[in-house]
């Protein structure tokens, strides 16, 4: 039986070169890459595009805004997924590296939420507020330092900061919106992985904080609304007012090429502003281009 | 005459025989060209920071890693380090004595049709890959701690060193019985000639005499634990801080690269300093390594 | 006529409680593995189904299948076990029938030492580093499964070189003492009669390879790809990514479903090492030796 397998050793290797040198000309590939808080509704897309244009795949992954937009540089990608705008300096590189254009396309609207576990008794907060407990040089760390507020299940009524990883084009919007352009983070937050795994634990953590974009809520934790400061009023994060930018941490959602648009480019582009991507855009709980 | 023929024979070895010597000597000297090769692809990666702005004061003794700041840019490593050992050593702990006990049992007292078992369900244990590891920390140990003890997180030291504890005990028990394996029977024979009993061989004369193997054991279960990635990245909540109790988020150096490569533009300073953490986690590991095989084949002579 | 006394009685007794504390320990470990499994089961049985196993993930991810992180799953392995196979075999001849005890061959020892510990995510940055970048292979099946194929090497060594070293040195005799060459020995000989331990090697890696995560990360592997990968220089999805991305980004995933993921890959690795398990016995037992 031994020899057996040895024997079916050659062929199998032989196959599988062959398969190897028939290369995919049927699909072109169109790589996406990028942001996490648009990767679920680019792999959307990206299933409903394949049933529009079936000889054209593609193909999706997340990694962050920093990833994506890395990976423009670096020419490995066709379209950068971001939930930030993209800074100077790496639009800067990327005009270098391809002697060409960084072309944006504004693809929806996002309002950043923040969030609590539901038995935390705060309906809304300052940007100040939040600037306390999440920045570099706030003092909060108790949810008592938040107008007196007492949370019950909290031990010793801590907050634990839930955040993301600093390739995400969330942290660093909410970083720019929030904390201001010369504040950091305050290290010690739980820096986790994704959208789903701040909702999952803030929804079984009663002392805890965490912010993601608004297609991402659930209805297993509390939305609070924002106030631009003590005197304004507090605005939930609605696609209404994510549109009317009357929510004070909304923003846009971007796809980010290089260069003149090559015609299988503009085909999707084109697409994405149809009433079918539409339709997948609102279904992600964010907002479409109108 | 006769030894003539034969000689003149010999050196007129077909081309092809010489051709798949040489591809067997080449194929023997692989692993030394994949180490090299590993240690020279990081550090070439990672050499415009460290002949360029690597601080060596900030990078060894800092607890700020902030490589995204907009304040003041920082690469200090400490915080991380502490993650790594604190998440280790709590899960050899767990994970040594009870992966020694184990390997006593399997090795001594064990009844021999047992053996075979046992030994398969190890095997079936270290086949459990680290990624459903890690959700296992996610879904199942997180709500478990934090209905145990009442705590705020159930993503914390504790977690990933139970987990760490699980992944690594198939390894210090094989290699531990190996080592219990490799004493000679001569040993037992004359111990249970003066008569002593099995509990008294295993820990009077085994113990003393497999002791540099099953300290190689260990040592091999602290690089397990070192070097794991997934299951840390899930389970340990990815904090940066200086631990206070078991129950604190911390992050790990493995971690921190698996979650920041992709950001970073390759060939920018980001990328540059998370390959000079890739060189610290190989420089680290490689020494527990040197060290496990200079315990089992320096020290032991005399077995 | 010889009576034990009542030390010799109390050491017996000690002895047997030290003898259950031990084999009590034994099972322990073996206990939340088998609760861990157990509620795996439980939680995602009800979303396996043939559909389940056979479809594309749909509805973002949120319904439908695993099928392309099976396919990728299956290409990754199969490429990382041709590569890293015939190289772990020379180099387990190598250590066996060539190498003279000297300096090298315990640098190539502690080599293969290092090589089994170096945290799979410094293989993933070499991966990335030397087949990505250097030899140019972008991120592809083929420079995830050379990646694979490093780390895997010194299984594949082990195991091969126990096997061969277990074949008695009579045989070997026997041939050279009738005018084979050495190569000729190896290969009608030794090479036949250690087909067990490398095939248990190979399974190792296959296992092994199945499960891995962070290795692949940089090197190849895709959240979602519309399209099953076609030649080795696609990108792929892989079981063990998928069901890190469905349990950490993807809102929505019901809970059954990422079990279910876990379930079905969990499974294809005991799988594997059942099939290595029962190779084994029926090598044993047609041991010419």
């Amino acid at each position: 039986m031994g020899k057996l397998i040895i024997k079916l050793y050659h062929p199998a290797a032989l196959l599988l070169l062959l398969i190897s040198c028939q290369r995919s000309g049927q699909h072109t590939i169109i790589q996406n890459k990028g942001s996490d808080t648009l990767v679920n509704l680019a792999q959307m897309w990206a299933e409903e595009y394949s049933k529009v244009e079936p000889t054209v795949a593609l193909a999706v992954s997340g990694g962050g805004s920093g990833t994506g937009i890395a990976a423009l540089i670096n020419g490995t990608v066709d379209i950068a997924n971001s939930s930030r705008r993209i800074k100077n300096q790496e639009k800067h590189d990327a005009e270098k590296f391809h002697q060409a254009a960084v072309q944006e396309h504004i693809v929806g609207y996002d309002a950043l939420a923040v969030f609590v576990h539901p038995k935390n008794p705060i309906d809304g907060m300052t940007i100040e507020e939040i600037g306390c407990i999440y920045g570099k040089r706030g003092k909060c760390n108790y949810w008592s330092d938040i107008r007196g507020t007492v949370v019950p299940g909290c031990k010793d009524n801590q907050i634990i900061r839930i955040s993301r990883q600093s390739n995400s084009g969330t942290y660093q919007y909410f970083r720019d919106a929030i904390l201001g352009p010369t504040q950091d983070f305050r290290l010690g937050s739980m820096d986790l992985n994704g959208s789903r795994e701040g909702i999952d634990m803030v929804a079984q953590t009663p002392c805890s904080i965490g912010y993601t974009g608004m297609g991402y809520l659930s209805n297993h934790v509390k939305t609070i609304c924002i106030a631009k400061d003590s005197q304004s009023q507090c605005i939930a994060p609605t696609p209404a007012n994510a549109l009317d930018r009357s929510y004070p941490i909304a923003r846009e959602l971007f796809m980010y090429t290089v260069g003149p648009l090559k015609s299988d480019l503009k085909k999707f582009f084109d697409w994405i502003k149809t009433d079918a991507a539409k339709k997948l855009t609102i279904q992600s709980g964010f907002v479409p281009v109108p | 005459m006769e030894t003539q023929s034969i000689r003149s024979k010999r050196s007129v070895r077909p081309r092809s025989e010489r051709v798949i010597e040489g591809l067997i000597k080449a194929g023997g000297m692989s692993s030394i060209l994949f180490i090299a090769g590993i240690l020279l692809f990081i550090l070439k990666e990672s050499s415009g920071y460290i002949f360029g702005s690597f601080n060596f004061v900030e990078f060894f003794t800092s607890g700020e890693w902030n490589p995204a700041s907009v304040e003041k840019i920082e690469y200090g490593t400490l915080a991380l380090l502490a993650g790594t050992l604190s998440v280790t050593m709590l899960s050899m702990v767990f994970a040594v004595p009870i992966g020694l006990a184990c390997a006593f049992y399997i090795s001594e007292f064990c009844p021999p049709q047992l053996r075979e078992t046992y030994k398969i369900l190890i095997e079936f244990l270290a086949a459990i890959p680290s990624v459903v590891w890690g959700f296992i920390a996610v879904v199942i140990v997180n709500p478990l701690l934090i209905n145990s003890f009442g705590v705020a997180t159930g993503l914390n030291i504790l977690n990933a060193a139970l987990i760490l504890s699980l992944m690594s005990l198939p390894l210090i028990v094989s290699i531990g019985e190996d080592a219990l394996r490799a004493v000679p029977e001569s040993y037992r024979e004359a111990a249970e000639g003066l008569g002593a009993t099995k509990w008294e061989i295993a820990t009077r004369v085994l113990l003393p005499a497999a002791k540099n193997g099953l300290m190689a054991a260990a040592l091999l279960g602290v690089g397990r634990a070192l070097g794991e990635t997934m299951a840390v990245l899930m389970a340990t909540g990815h904090s940066i801080r200086f631990p206070s109790s078991v129950f604190d988020p911390v992050r790990t150096l493995t971690a921190t690269i698996a979650a920041e490569l992709g950001e970073s533009p390759k060939g920018g300073e980001h990328y540059q300093v998370l390959f000079a953490l890739g060189l610290y986690l190989f420089i680290l590991s490689f020494a527990i390594n040197i060290l496990a095989d200079w315990l089992v084949r320096g020290r032991g002579k005399k077995v | 006529m010889y009576a034990p006394n009542q030390q010799l009685i109390n050491k017996n007794i000690r002895e047997e409680r030290f003898k259950s504390i031990l084999s009590f320990l034994t099972v322990i470990i073996f206990f939340p593995a088998l609760m861990i499994i157990l509620w795996l089961l439980i939680k995602g049985g009800p979303a396996l189904s043939w559909e389940f196993i056979f479809s594309s993930p749909t509805k973002g991810m949120t319904a439908g299948g695993i099928f392309p992180a099976i396919v990728g799953t299956l290409w990754l392995v199969g490429l990382c076990v041709i590569i890293s196979c015939p190289l772990g075999v020379l180099a387990a001849i190598y250590l066996s029938e060539y190498a003279k005890d000297n300096h090298t061959t315990r640098i190539i020892r502690l080599c293969i030492l290092n090589l089994a510990g170096v945290p799979s995510i410094v293989h993933a940055l070499f991966g990335l580093g030397a087949f990505v970048l250097f030899l140019r292979m972008g991120t592809s099946i083929l420079a995830a499964s050379c990646t694979l194929a490093v780390m895997n090497l010194p299984v594949i060594i082990t195991s091969t070189l126990e096997s061969l070293q277990a074949v008695p040195r009579s045989f070997r005799e026997a041939s050279w003492s009738v005018g084979a060459s050495k190569l000729q020995t190896i290969r009608h000989i030794v090479l036949p009669n250690s087909i067990p331990g490398i095939l248990t090697g190979m399974v190792f890696a296959v296992s092994r390879a199945a499960g891995e995560t962070a290795a692949i990360l940089f090197t190849g592997v895709a959240f979602y790809l519309p399209f099953l990968p076609m030649n080795v220089f696609d990108q792929c999805m892989s079981l063990s990514m998928h069901l890190f991305t469905i349990s950490t980004q993807v809102v929505g995933v019901p809970d059954s479903y990422s079990y279910a993921t876990a379930l079905v890959l969990i499974s294809m690795v005991l799988v594997v090492n059942t099939l290595s398990v029962a190779m084994r016995w029926y090598f044993r037992s047609r041991r010419k030796w």
